[in-house]
């Protein structure tokens, strides 16, 4: 178990890490989250031993690590541009740390050899790493790190470098690693689908700060700030002011005279929060979470009026772009059945509809003022772990919509 | 001949602009050239009669202990100046290219002063320098004094090579259990060598041939080759010294040739 206690680092003036606290599990896929200059780069290599944290400390398994230099931790890590040596063969790059730890030469060879038939590579041992392609120095800097059989296995955003195609399959070929090693792995990355796709869990960084830590379901379906949820996919924001609060439903005075009703989320995961009357808030929905309709829903439905400005086939899903007083929504729907396009075209009168239990409720500008915890009942927090089948699909073709948006 | 340009029509060179190249290449070659060919050329018989091909010059040189001790004391100045600048100035390349302390960048632009400074100067100062210090002047004397400006160009190489070389290198090399020390051995070392060679082999060439500096730090009873040829001279021209220059030019082209052939060359990965 790795544990980061109150860590906090600056450069000069410039706080890159502000009071990170966070436990990674043994065996676990952790991805560290955020866009460029959020910290999580600065985070690993705290990890990795090539920087110091300003305060705080790091433990591993119990033993204080952050005063130990990088070449005496059993950490290993993947370089973002695999900083593999130029100077010397696929083999010998391999080698290099077994070497280094003085490990016996027989013992060595069979176990590169074995770590380079792992990662495909051993048709090519005798190479210069010079001569490979991107992929190819890829799976060595893998195998470089793996053969030391790392306690934690530290990626700087590996794939990064690479094609989309090539990145896709290397992302299955690193998880499937994974999964046969059981080593720790933390991985640095600023794509959302990636980390949703790789991840057992993820903590996003925004600002040196830690937002939200969670699997990739709780992360997407419920984020915890407006950062999260604009990050992690794409999503609408509609302003609203609180007219009713109640345990089961809170009403809430929209953009249009038709009041919107609010719902705790199906699981129970997400119940709601008591805000009193007349606070200022938003509504956020994913662009899935939308119908759009030529007539107005009942009213168990949450809807707004526009017309359609712009309509996008994109393959698995359409997405619409409608005209509200003053804002506009992206709504995308799949392109599964008669429903696709429904006969919609430009300039189309329509209703955008969605449901109570979709909602996400935000603060005008930052997660929502909590002024009264609900009380988290024991028995629901654990049921909350074992979310409905299914949820992973929904999670699936949103990020792919989110890549579209 | 430029590579990037060729096949393109490039404006044309005007007619005297190739004269002056061939006049500038005349006067550095031709002395050149009359130096080798007068170096095998016998002691005529009288005027008008044609000089003879011979190596009898050549004999003389190899026959000529004196000139031999020089040619031993100038190697053993050139291996050890050598070693001393080697060490030194990379040294202090990965000092100035690695780490930040107050004054780096004076020091950084007074490393370029031993290039321009007027070698007598130099010379002169370290002359002053040695006797304050009462170092006994000889070999000693003349290999520091070598030592201290050739040290300059093997910072300059060696910086060369350091800029832009991948920090991440170094730290993938710790991160895999190597050792600071193993670090500079296995990875930095090997991949900065070119750069440390080529400084080496200037200053050999420079400590070997150099006249002035050595001139001024010697003392008494030290000759390296170039105080020996120049001793030579005042007792006038003898074809032995045309032998022994064409000797070192071929000593010093061949280590040129040798170090510099079309390098295999260690790319880097990007």
């Amino acid at each position: 178990m790795l544990e980061i206690k109150s860590v906090s680092k600056s450069f000069g003036k410039a706080d890159v890490l502000r009071d990170i606290s966070l436990t990674i599990k043994e065996g676990e896929f952790f991805s560290l989250l955020g866009p460029s200059g959020c910290g999580k780069t600065t985070l690993l290599r705290l990890l990795g031993g090539f920087d110091r944290p300003g305060t705080g400390e790091i433990h591993h398994n119990g033993v204080r690590i952050d005063t130990l230099p990088a070449n005496q931790r059993r950490f290993n890590m993947v370089f973002q541009r695999y900083a593999l040596f130029p100077h010397l063969s696929v083999r010998d790059n391999v080698a290099f740390g077994l070497r280094m730890k003085k490990v016996a030469s027989r013992e060595i060879a069979s176990r590169v050899d074995e770590m380079l038939s792992l990662v495909q590579m051993a048709a090519l041992a005798s190479r210069s790493v010079t001569t490979l392609s991107g992929g190819q120095q890829q799976r060595v800097a893998l195998a470089r790190a793996l053969v030391n059989r790392p306690e934690v296995l530290l990626l700087d955003e590996p794939l990064s470098a690479l094609d989309l195609k090539l990145r896709q399959q290397m992302q299955v070929e690193l998880l499937a690693l994974q999964r046969r090693l059981k080593h720790t792995f933390i991985f640095v990355t600023h794509d959302q689908e990636e980390a949703l796709t790789l991840s057992d869990r993820i903590a996003v960084m925004n600002d040196g700060v830690i937002d939200q830590v969670g699997t990739p379901q709780e992360i997407y379906e419920y984020p915890r700030t407006p950062f999260v949820a604009r990050f992690i996919g794409s999503v609408n924001a509609i302003d609203g002011e609180i007219k009713d609060c109640r345990p089961d439903v809170i009403i809430v005075g929209g953009p249009t005279k038709r009041m919107m009703t609010v719902r705790p989320s199906r699981d129970g995961f997400r119940p709601l929060p008591v805000i009193p009357q007349g606070t200022p808030i938003r509504i956020l929905v994913r662009p899935e979470k939308f119908k759009i309709l030529k007539s107005a829903p009942g009213p168990e439905q949450n809807a707004l009026d526009g017309t359609i400005r712009e309509i996008l086939y994109q393959g698995p899903v359409t997405q619409f772009f409608v005209q509200l007083r003053d804002q506009i929504l992206i709504i995308a729907q799949p392109n599964t059945a008669v429903t696709a396009r429904k006969g919609f075209s430009g300039g189309d009168k329509v209703f955008v509809a969605w449901a109570p239990e979709d909602c996400l409720l935000m603060g005008r500008d930052g997660p929502l003022p909590v002024l009264e915890s609900p009380p988290v009942d024991p028995a629901l927090s654990d049921a909350q772990l074992q979310l409905p089948l299914g949820i992973m699909e929904d999670v699936r073709m949103a990020g792919g919509v989110a890549q579209g948006g | 001949m430029s590579g990037a340009a060729w096949g393109r029509p490039r404006p044309k060179a005007p007619v005297a602009a190739k004269a002056m190249t061939a006049f500038a290449f005349l006067l550095i070659y031709v002395p050149l050239a009359a130096l080798v060919v007068y170096s095998f050329l016998g002691p005529s018989n009288g005027p008008g009669t044609p000089d003879a091909g011979t190596l009898v010059w050549y004999e003389k040189v190899f026959s000529n202990t004196q000139i031999l001790g020089s040619l031993y004391a100038s190697l053993w100045v050139g291996l050890w100046s050598t070693v001393g600048a080697t060490v030194i100035g990379t040294a202090a390349a990965l000092a100035l290219e690695r780490t930040r302390f107050p004054g780096r960048g004076v020091l950084e632009g007074i490393v370029h002063v031993p290039l321009i400074m007027p070698e007598i100067v130099l010379g002169l100062s370290m002359l002053m320098w040695f006797v304050l210090l009462r170092i006994t002047l000889g070999y000693f004397s003349i290999i520091l004094a070598h030592i201290t400006f050739s040290v300059s160009y093997v910072i300059i190489t060696v910086k060369a090579r350091l800029h832009g070389f991948d920090d991440s290198l170094e730290e993938a090399a710790r991160d895999l259990g190597a050792s600071p020390w193993q670090v500079f051995w296995r990875v930095t070392f090997p991949l900065i060598w070119p750069g440390v060679l080529s400084g080496a082999l200037m200053a050999f060439t420079l400590s070997f041939d150099d006249f002035l500096i050595t001139f001024f730090t010697a003392g008494v009873g030290s000759d390296t080759l170039p105080l020996k040829i120049y001793s030579m001279i005042k007792f006038g021209v003898s074809r032995e010294i045309n032998a022994l220059s064409t000797l070192m030019l071929v000593f010093t082209f061949a280590l040129v040739m040798f170090f510099f052939r079309p390098s295999k060359g260690v790319k880097t990965v990007t």
